[in-house]
Order: C-alpha cells, then sequence, then structure tokens
C-alpha cells in the first residue's frame, strides 16, 4: 500500500483503521470463549495422549492403537456407519429438496417447517422415541405381524439397523437444507434453455440441473458425513452395544477405564481425520467452482 | 439456410388469463416466412406470454399455434425446434462457451467433428471466433449476448425468438447491436419474432412491429405506417413523442379554434376529430409561409436545451400545450415570446374517431 500524502491523508487513514478494528472487535466475545472451552480443553487432551501411565512422555496409546484390532474394528465401523448413512441421506433427501424446489415459496416454506421440525426436539428423546418404534415388541413390529407383512419381529433395534435408521432421520435436515437451497438458486431460465434447445426433462436435469445443485449436495454430504464421524447417542442407544463407534469407544476408555490418555488418543486421531476429509473434500468444491458451477 | 426454409408462423384465437386478468385476448397473428416482426407493448401488455407460448413454456387456454403447416399448440418446448435468446441470456454457467454452443448439437447427436466445426462458425457469425474456451462469467454483458445469439442459431432453427435480448446493455452497445441482430437477419433469413419495450429499437429492427396492450394487438404494419398513420391514439402516444389538438372536421373543411386548416387528405367523416402533432413536424417560422403550410400561433412556456436541440414548449391558441424542436443553434425563443408555428399540409394526420374516446 502506497501511503499518499495529500490533505488529511493521515486522518483519513486512521479513520479507516478504527472502523476495521472496531468491527474485529465485535468478534472478541466469541473468539474469547472459543479460546477458554475449546481450544484449552482440546490442547490439553492432546498433551494427555502422549502421557503413559506413569505421566511420562511416550507415545503408547498411539501405538496401541496401532497394535490392537479392536480400535481398528472402532475406526472402520465409524466411516462404515458415517458412509452409509450419508449415502442414504443423499437418495432420500436429493429427491426431497428437488420436490421442495419445484414447489411455489409459500407451500416450500411450509413443508421446509416439516423438516425443520424434527430439531425442535432433544436428539435424546428422538433416538428414544425410535427405540419404543423399532423394538421387539415395538409399534412396527406389531401392526407389521398383526397385518401380516411378517411372521416374526424383524431385529430392527440394537443393532447396525437401528442404528442407520436413527441416524438418518437426525441427518437429513442437514443434507436437504444446503441442496434446497442451491436447487432454489438455479435460475428457471437455464431449464426453459435447456428444453428450447431441444433437451427432454430427462436431459435437461442430468445435463443442467444436477451439475448445477452438485456444489449445494457436495456441501451437504459433508456436513452430514462429518457430523456422523462423532455421533455418540444415537449408536449408543439404537445400536444396543453392538455398535461401537468411536465415540463411543472413547466414553468406554473413559468412564470403564478412567484411561484418559487413551480417550484422547483416540480423539486426536479421529480429529486429524476429519480435518484430512475437510481439505480433501475443500479441494475438491474448489474444483467444482473453477468448472464453473456454484455460484452463478 | 435460405429464407425458403423459413417458416410462418400463424397465430389465431390466442387466449389466456390468469384468474381475473385477461393476459391475451384472443390473438391472431401471422408472421410471414423470413419476416422480422417485434412485439411491442409496455410491461404487463401480454407480449412475453404470446413469446413464451411460441416457445411452449406457457400454456394457453385455447387457440392454435401453427409453425408453416404444424400445429404446435400442444407440442412440447423440447420439440419445437425453435431458437430463443432469453433475456438474461441463460447461458449454462457450469459449460465454457463452446459446450453451450455445442449443447443443442450434442443434443441432436451431431458428431464430434460437425459440432467442432459448426460451433467455430456460429462464433465467427456473432465476431467472437476463437472464444470457445472461455468460461461465461469471464464474458461481458455484450459478449454474453452473442454468444447466447450463436447458440439459439447453431442448430439452424427456421424460427428465432428473442426476448427483449438488448435490455441489459448500455446505450451505445444496444445501438450497435440492434444494427448487427438486423444484418445477421438479412444474412440467415430465419422467420424471427422479437419482444421489446423499445420504440426506437422496434423502429429500427423491425419488418413489422405489433403493437400490444392489454392482451390485443392495436396495430400491425410497418415501422412507417405505425409512426405516421397510426390507428388510434394508443398507437400514436406509445410511439414517439405526440399531443393531440382538437379540430372540426365539416364537409366544407377542417378548422382548429377558428382557424382554418389544410390537410393532406380529408376524413370520411365529420365532427371532432384529433390532429396528431409530431414535434419533429412542427417548425418555428421565421417569415411568411408557402401556401400549404398551416400556421398555428403559440406562446412559449418553456426551453429546454438538449444538446442537439433545443425542445419548446408552448401553448397553443385554445390552451393546448404542444413540444417543437429547434436547432440548437439558432437564437433559442425565450419564455412568453409569440411564435407562429408551422405544419406542413403533407404532415397533419387525423386519428380515426374512436368510440368512447373525446
Amino acid at each position: 500500500m502506497s501511503h499518499v500524502a495529500g490533505p488529511n491523508a493521515y486522518n483519513l487513514r486512521r479513520d479507516a483503521l478504527i472502523e476495521r478494528l472496531a468491527l474485529f472487535s465485535l468478534t472478541g466475545p466469541a473468539l474469547l470463549l472459543v479460546a477458554t472451552v475449546m481450544l484449552v480443553p482440546v490442547g490439553w487432551l492432546f498433551w494427555l495422549s502422549f502421557l503413559n501411565d506413569a505421566g511420562g512422555l511416550s507415545p503408547e496409546h498411539y501405538l496401541r492403537m496401532l497394535s490392537q484390532p479392536s480400535y481398528e474394528r472402532a475406526f472402520r465401523a465409524t466411516f462404515e456407519i458415517s458412509f452409509t448413512t450419508t449415502a442414504i441421506c443423499i437418495l432420500l433427501g436429493y429427491p426431497l429438496a428437488y420436490v421442495l424446489s419445484q414447489l411455489p415459496r409459500r407451500a416450500a416454506n411450509i413443508c421446509m417447517i416439516a423438516v425443520m421440525l424434527p430439531f425442535w426436539t432433544s436428539l435424546l428423546v428422538r433416538t428414544y422415541a425410535w427405540l419404543v418404534l423399532l423394538q421387539r415388541q415395538g409399534i412396527i413390529n406389531t401392526w407389521g405381524i398383526k397385518l401380516g407383512l411378517w411372521d416374526a419381529p424383524l431385529a430392527l433395534v440394537h443393532n447396525l439397523n437401528g442404528t442407520l435408521i436413527g441416524m438418518v432421520h437426525i441427518m437429513l435436515p442437514f443434507l436437504v437444507l444446503p441442496v434446497y437451497a442451491s436447487m432454489r438458486a438455479i435460475d428457471p431460465d437455464y431449464l426453459k434453455a435447456a428444453a428450447n434447445l431441444g433437451a427432454s426433462p430427462t436431459r435437461a436435469f442430468w445435463l443442467v440441473f444436477l451439475p448445477l445443485s452438485l456444489p449445494g449436495l457436495l456441501a451437504g454430504a459433508l456436513i452430514v458425513f462429518i457430523l456422523c464421524l462423532g455421533f455418540y447417542v444415537t449408536p449408543a442407544v439404537l445400536g444396543g452395544g453392538k455398535i461401537t463407534m468411536v465415540a463411543n469407544r472413547i466414553a468406554t476408555d473413559i468412564e470403564l477405564f478412567f484411561n484418559w490418555g487413551a480417550a484422547s488418543s483416540l480423539g486426536v486421531v479421529l480429529f486429524i481425520l476429519t480435518v484430512m476429509i475437510l481439505y480433501v473434500a475443500s479441494r475438491l468444491v474448489r474444483l467444482e467452482r473453477l468448472l464453473g458451477g456454484g455460484d452463478a | 439456410m435460405t429464407r425458403d426454409a423459413a417458416l410462418p408462423i400463424a397465430v389465431r384465437q390466442l387466449t389466456k388469463s390468469y384468474g381475473t386478468v385477461q393476459v391475451l385476448d384472443a390473438v391472431d397473428l401471422d408472421v410471414h416466412r423470413g419476416e422480422f416482426l417485434t412485439l411491442l407493448g409496455p410491461s404487463g401488455s401480454g407480449k412475453t406470454t404470446l413469446l413464451m407460448m411460441l416457445a411452449g413454456f406457457v400454456r394457453p387456454d385455447c387457440g392454435s399455434i401453427t409453425f408453416g403447416e404444424r400445429e404446435v399448440i400442444r407440442l412440447e418446448p423440447h420439440k419445437r425446434d425453435v431458437g430463443m435468446v432469453f433475456q438474461n441470456y441463460a447461458l449454462f454457467p457450469h459449460m465454457d462457451v463452446a459446450a453451450n454452443i455445442a449443447f443443442p448439437l450434442k443434443l441432436r447427436g451431431v458428431d464430434r467433428v460437425e459440432t467442432a466445426k459448426r460451433v467455430e462458425q456460429a462464433l465467427e457469425l456473432v465476431k467472437l471466433g476463437g472464444y470457445g474456451a472461455r468460461r461465461i462469467d469471464q464474458l461481458s454483458g455484450g459478449q454474453r449476448q452473442r454468444i447466447a445469439l450463436a447458440r439459439a442459431i447453431v442448430f439452424e432453427p427456421r424460427i428465432l425468438l428473442m426476448d427483449e435480448p438488448l435490455s441489459a446493455l448500455d446505450k451505445q452497445l444496444r445501438e450497435h447491436m440492434q444494427i448487427e441482430l438486423r444484418q445477421l437477419h438479412e444474412r440467415l433469413g430465419m422467420t424471427t419474432v422479437y419482444v421489446t419495450h423499445d420504440q426506437r429499437e422496434a423502429l429500427t429492427m423491425s419488418d413489422r412491429i405489433a403493437v400490444i396492450d392489454q392482451g390485443r394487438i392495436r396495430q400491425i404494419d410497418t415501422p412507417k405506417t405505425i409512426y405516421e398513420r397510426p390507428n388510434n391514439r394508443f398507437v400514436a402516444e406509445f410511439i414517439g413523442e405526440s399531443t393531440f389538438v382538437k379540430v372540426d372536421v365539416t364537409s366544407s373543411g377542417c378548422t382548429f379554434n377558428g382557424i382554418p386548416l389544410s390537410l393532406a387528405a380529408q376524413p370520411p367523416q365529420t365532427g371532432p376529430h384529433h390532429l396528431m402533432i409530431r414535434p419533429e413536424r412542427l417548425a418555428i417560422l421565421q417569415r411568411d409561409p408557402a401556401d400549404d403550410v398551416n400556421v398555428l400561433p403559440a406562446i412559449v412556456t418553456a426551453a429546454i436545451y438538449q444538446g442537439d436541440s433545443v425542445l419548446v414548449h408552448a401553448s397553443l391558441s385554445d390552451g393546448t400545450m404542444v413540444s417543437v424542436r429547434a436547432s440548437a443553434s439558432s437564437q433559442a425563443p425565450l419564455v412568453g415570446d409569440h411564435l407562429n408555428l408551422g405544419l406542413n399540409a403533407a404532415d397533419t394526420y387525423l386519428l380515426p374517431p374512436e368510440e368512447g374516446v373525446q
């Protein structure tokens, strides 16, 4: 920046600086909060993960993670469940968002409230509600047998099925919202132009609508996937102890074994993996931008 | 593309209403083979709705549209084979320029080599040769307009529709593009329907203009006839500046506030009429005029300097306000001056009397 030396140049520059500082100071309280309740504990946990039981510096928790197959299983389960949940959310959420985006704005807003409704009740309540619905003597099995749809109670809960049902239910709005927003932003004239140039509705969808809604879909899928990685309550309740994701493993390490170091090291690894995924995904999205999608 | 390949359009009884609002009221319209026809009207007149019906995007309540011999009223948009330039261009942002132009060819199964050739030809045609690899957001408004045009004509449609394609451009570029579009039409010869609310644009570009108001075509004719001999007061007022002076027509002649006027033609009906006066047809008389010039005394109420001319507002003897353009170089009249305004008999035009209009 070249410093101009005209009349009032110094004062004008100072005014600009003060304005910028004043604006920045608005972030102060939030910054302070993040620093105290987030950075400090996370840093402390990070430190703990490198201490052995005797209090000496050692990588033993990380080495144990490599040597004990149960840890590998927990990570594998976490990624598989997160991936499956995300995939199901896309399959259910994308068509739903599409229908919403084609509705008149008023009707879409009402439907959107219905999509958001689950957010208004506690996650724990919703998870236990699923337990009531899905268990052997639950509403779904009782009615299914009464109506003759199936003979013996289906194993809908205390296993992977229940975990996935619960997680998809909780995650769906996180996918629908960004996808819906990106679809709303697509100028209807693009589809008219596609039709005018000879594209049937199906081809217009694949060639124009889908590519233009892709950034929103990617963002939604990413949010869902990352939230899934740290999920605890739903697998704990609906998995019936059979599903061990990393978060459950961390809880066990602390509650049962009081091993803060082991729990911390799990947290650190999960954190690093998440950051790596975010980084790769952000490169993908930027690539999308480069190809001309996104904000147009 | 030859003119014979272009298709004529026939619209019959085309009607559309949204609730109680009649958008189109049994419109009949013929667009000749290879003609450049402009739909001109104020916003909300139904001109865009009519164009969207030709493209197939709006479903009419009833009526008929034929392209050549073919009835298309129920045909889906993607089967109509008409080119269209949208108001906001609607270029696909996720494709580069070449992919945008190749889009209709790809859908028609044109092979890769042929596609590349025709894309480059289309780019040359709109004077943007070599722009194929550009991204859409790297283009200026005028360039986007040209690419949209290239995309609309690359598959050689026999009908081209344009929805206010120049409205987003600045004045200078707009006037330049008007001429270019017109030249392109002469070269390609496809039947063109052009929608605008800009009367100058319509006068500049069209073979014929259809003036639309409240869902009805008020007059359809050549630009010259529309301008000089409007059928009704709406057309006369919408196109160009005009003032109307009440005159009395008797079997022996025509008078304005007691002053006898010589007319270009004696109207068929007697009684009160409106004489249409365009500012550029009035002259400020400096000396005694020739015999066929009507003299209207007036008092100057305002003189506005406009660069190329001075716009003079003056009040006639019956109080009617008229405007007249004076050359900016001559001595400008001052407020309160008494003037004699001259109107050539050949330039007089009486509006046909309309029912319910005084």
